[in-house]
């Protein structure tokens, strides 16, 4: 299991970004997705999540939106803006530089 | 700059912080419930799913505090930043107070003369729709608007379908008795639906009643509430009771609301019907009255202007020999009431916002040298690890505190400031602009206030921000805070003081030019001598004196004991004084001239034999009157230059004959005389034609005493009414005032006046507040120069060639600000030249003396700092770092 604190920085944002791209959805579903997407190897914790999503709200990334759950209780559902949508794209590319310039290094060594 | 957005984002979260935290708190009651949930659904009990959720969750109060602190600010965080900022600013203290001054100074002058202009021109008119209001009168040849014919006006009245009312007044004076002795007051004459039609309603008693207005009617008057509780005593039992004017009772039937005002009208304490017609209304080419009318629902002022143009035509077919000529105006009535004050005001407010701009130019670039000596405070902080937007905070947060503290004081000044500017407006001229009275700090003046503080705390943190653009940072640990940053330092703080001195030019050049016209204007030719003369009003009782023997027994009576004071030299009556106007006119015919029926219109004056002696006007042609040309004796008239020249060019006017209109036997008079131009309108009025006519044959009751003096004439005032009662207590004596203090006192000397004295102060201030600044920037600038001053020095430059240097820099900013200021001014000023008199927008000594003051007094802030460097001494300015 790998805890945010061993992500690299600015991870958490992207694929926060990036669950959202599905649809519009609260602060547990965005972490049990990243669980499961992660097959339960990435572990978002909460102290990380919120913190996180203050941030991406503050950037105008995502939107905030208080709305019901299937199950009728109120939630706030976060979705991707524009601007989020962009961002994500860069930081895609960055971390894909990152990536591969990483495995290069690994594999000369 | 996503900084300042992101700022108030932030600033909007602190205000909401309890909302925040509850909707953060439910968002993770949301999240624990959902994993506990998930827990019971793996087959964990539901007590110790609960516990694991909670205890997965960890600390909430720890995680909403981390989820804030990405948000908001924490607030301790926020009175740091304001702590620090008061710590910061008390520590220079010379800096804060000259900001804050200086920012009050701007704020107070603006808000003050905003004030003004809010009560004046924003304000509503305190009457029912005032925006469906207009003014209706007559026009004709020499005037724009002229009095409405009474005959006219019923006729307007009865064709017009444009207004659903349309109602006249008019001006009037009536003796009244008080303890004191009689006394003239002002009145106004109405028709019976004018308040109605101003939606106004009388705090006691009731309105004039339709058919109020008709001939035989009773005489009822409604009196203002100040004349209630002055005259009255403010009793509630006035209405019912009867006032005697001009020996006449009046039921009094009404007490007009306090807040009453009708600028028009505005001294008028008793308000009665027209049902009974003067001589004037009577006939249809005297004219006397203005009228108010009501727009009917989706009629504009223009197409009511239409309609009664096509009914003033019509009516000069009927009446050719009366309406000839005679046309209409319509205009919003707010235009006729706030018309003549408004490009004052506007010119006051563009004046207060340039000294408001000088002072945040000025404010700016004190804070940019601070910037500039705090680089490596803020290069420390920075490596200490202050995030740059904390650092920006604490700009914004400085600017804040400078901002609302030169507000606060600034808001303190204009209250200081209105309140005054209002005690300096005399009774007489508030009377004309009551709506004044007013003024006062409401919530559009505040809203106006926090407005420009807000420009002027982004324009403050910005400067400060930009300035030490965050890359720049780290530099400042290395440099002395010298080298290149202070090259792009004086670049920009150059510009600013360019602008600074640009704008005192356009202050001082509009204030120079508003008091050269206002001198101007009181150095008119008067064609007459204005000092040595005392001037009172003499209302004669008609019941007494309404035969024409009796009038010129009491008036040579009158002017005898006068003329017997001590220290008067001669008296004299006019039935209007000289600089109270043109008007009262008269339409002439010429015998012996070819007619079309145009109307000549002339100034028409009733004045006694001595008048022009009297007045030390010059006789030009012919002879003035004799005492004993009275209503025995043929009609004779004096005429005034203009009027010579005008109907008699090349020819000599003495012994011609004129009449009116139609040549009426019993009207053809004899010109005995040409006279000097007396300044008969106001002081920016050209002079009109104007015939001079014995009063002895045409007599009057209200009367002009002028009475010339040997020794100071303020002296003479308080006998005149003296002197007067003794002949009959009953003749009103009011208005004693020298005819100096008359021509400053009168309307257009103090709107002109009060501008030129405002924009002076104004331009005072903005040349202080320039010279401040460019002293700031050579000073500052030889600060930072002082190593490079001191090599020179040491590799020998001399003195006089480091004074030069210092000099030429202060002279190229001085040279480029007044010479860009100079074009501003010239341009500015072409736009009030409505308020110039006598003198053209670009008056070159008024731009070539402004130049040299500017010039004088930047070279004099440029001296002591040019001395400072000079006086170097070169070994200390190298150890120095």
């Amino acid at each position: 299991m790998v805890k945010k604190s061993d992500l690299m920085p600015g991870t958490l944002d992207m694929m926060i970004l990036k669950t959202l791209t599905r649809g519009p959805l609260h602060g547990y579903g965005i972490a049990s997705s990243i669980k499961r997407a992660s097959d339960e190897v990435l572990t978002v914790e909460e102290g990380s999540l919120y913190p996180a999503l203050q941030r991406l709200l503050l950037q105008n990334w995502v939107k905030a939106e208080w709305k019901a759950t299937e199950t009728n209780r109120r939630a706030r559902f976060y979705t991707l803006t524009v601007a989020g949508r962009k961002q994500l794209g860069v930081e895609r590319s960055q971390f894909e530089l990152m990536i591969t310039a990483i495995g290069r290094v690994m594999q000369d060594a | 700059m996503e900084m300042i957005p992101r700022f108030f984002k932030r600033f909007g979260t602190l205000l909401r912080r309890n909302r925040f935290n509850s909707e953060l708190d439910e968002e993770m009651a949301f999240h624990r419930e959902q994993k506990e949930k998930e827990l019971r659904e793996f087959g964990v009990a539901p007590e110790a799913a609960h516990r694991a959720a909670v205890r997965e969750f960890g600390n909430t109060t720890r995680l909403k505090e981390q989820s804030y602190e990405v948000v908001g600010f924490r607030f301790e965080t926020v009175w740091q930043d304001l702590h620090f900022a008061i710590r910061q600013l008390r520590r220079s203290p010379g800096f804060t107070l000259t900001a804050i001054v200086m920012l009050a100074l701007g704020i107070g002058a603006s808000v003050a003369i905003f004030a003004f202009v809010d009560t004046a021109l924003i304000k509503p008119l305190p009457y029912k729709d005032p925006t469906t209001l207009a003014d209706v009168a007559e026009s004709g040849k020499a005037f724009r608007r002229s009095n409405l014919s009474y005959q006219d006006f019923a006729d307007w009245k009865k064709m017009n379908k444009v207004f659903s009312a349309l109602e006249a007044y008019t001006g009037t004076g009536s003796l009244i008795d008080t303890p004191s002795g009689v006394e003239p007051v002002p009145g106004a004459r109405v028709t019976a639906g004018f308040f109605r039609v101003l939606g106004v309603t009388p705090a006691l008693g009731r309105d004039f009643y339709d058919g109020e207005d008709k001939p035989g009617a009773a005489d009822t008057v409604m009196i203002t509430y100040q004349s209630w509780q002055s005259r009255f005593g403010g009793r509630p039992d006035v209405v019912g009771q009867t006032v005697k004017l001009d020996g006449t009772p009046n039921t009094i039937i009404a007490v007009l609301p306090a807040t009453f005002q009708f600028a028009p009208r505005g001294n008028a304490e008793f308000w009665k019907t027209m049902h009974e017609l003067n001589n004037c209304e009577k006939r249809r080419s005297c004219h006397n009255l203005f009228a108010v009318g009501r727009l009917k629902d989706g009629v504009t002022v223009a197409m009511a202007r239409t309609e009664m143009l096509s009914i003033a035509k019509l009516l000069e077919n009927q009446y050719p020999d009366s309406n000839r000529g005679q046309g209409a105006t319509v205009q919003p009535l707010y235009e006729q009431i706030v018309g003549n004050i408004r490009p004052i005001l506007l010119v006051l407010l563009g004046g207060a916002a340039l000294l408001l701009a000088i002072a945040c130019v000025n404010v700016s670039s004190l804070l940019l040298v601070r910037s500039e000596s705090r680089r490596r405070e803020i290069a420390v902080r920075g490596a200490l690890g202050a995030s740059p937007s904390r650092l920006t905070r604490q700009f914004i947060t400085e600017a804040l505190v400078l901002v609302l503290s030169g507000g606060l004081l600034g808001l303190s000044f204009a209250y200081c400031g209105m309140h005054v500017l209002l005690k300096l407006i005399s009774k007489d001229a508030m009377a004309y602009v009551p709506y004044l009275a007013g003024v006062n700090l409401n919530a559009r003046v505040l809203t106006f206030t926090g407005g420009i503080c807000m420009l002027a705390a982004v324009l403050f943190a910005m400067t400060p921000v930009l300035r030490l653009s965050l890359t720049a940072l780290r530099d400042g640990l290395n440099d002395g805070g010298r080298g290149a940053a202070g090259v792009l330092w004086r670049r920009i703080g150059a510009n600013l003081v360019v602008v600074e001195l640009a704008i005192a030019v356009v202050l001082l050049v509009g204030a120079g030019l508003l008091g050269k016209s206002f001198y101007k204007m009181l150095h008119v030719d008067f064609g007459f001598q204005p000092d040595h003369l005392a001037t009172a009003q003499v209302v004669l009782p008609e019941t007494s004196y309404a035969k024409g023997p009796q009038a010129v027994a009491v008036t040579r009576r009158i002017l005898g004991d006068v003329a017997a004071l001590p220290g008067v030299k001669s008296a004299s009556f006019a039935n209007q004084l000289p600089v109270s106007g043109n008007g009262n006119t008269d339409w002439i015919r010429i015998v012996g001239k070819p007619y079309n029926g145009e109307h000549n219109e002339v100034n028409g004056r009733e004045v006694s034999a001595d008048y022009f002696k009297t007045l030390q006007a010059k006789l030009i042609a012919g002879r003035f009157f004799a005492e004993d040309e009275d209503a025995s004796k043929p009609l004779v008239i004096v005429i005034n230059k203009v009027f010579a020249k005008q109907y008699f060019p090349g020819e000599d006017p003495v012994g011609r004959k004129i009449g009116d209109t139609s040549l009426t036997p019993t009207s053809l008079r004899e010109i005995v005389g040409v006279v000097d131009d007396v300044k008969e309108g106001g002081l920016d009025e050209a002079v009109w034609p104007a015939e001079y006519r014995p009063l002895n044959q045409n007599n009057d009751s209200y009367l002009g005493l002028v009475v010339r003096t040997t020794q100071d004439e303020k002296l003479v005032l308080p006998a005149l009414g003296t002197a007067i009662h003794k002949i009959d207590p009953g003749i009103g004596v009011v208005g004693e005032a020298t005819m100096i203090g008359r021509i400053n006192e009168s309307q257009t000397a103090y709107l002109h006046r009060s501008a030129a004295w405002l924009v002076g102060g104004f331009a005072v201030l903005a040349l202080l507040l320039g010279v401040v600044g460019l002293y700031g920037v050579v000073a500052y600038s030889v600060s930072q120069r002082t190593r490079e001053i001191g090599v020179r020095m040491a590799l020998g430059a001399q003195q006089s060639s480091v004074y030069r240097m210092i000099l030429k820099e202060a002279g190229w900013l001085t040279g480029i600000g007044i010479g860009a200021g100079l074009i501003c001014a010239v341009a500015v000023a072409a736009l009030m030249r409505g308020l110039l008199f006598g003198i053209r927008s670009w008056d070159v000594p008024t731009l070539g003396l402004v130049a040299v003051v500017l010039g004088a007094a930047s070279l004099l802030a440029s001296y002591f700092p040019a001395r400072r460097a000079a006086s170097v001494n070169p070994v200390e300015a190298l150890r120095a770092e």
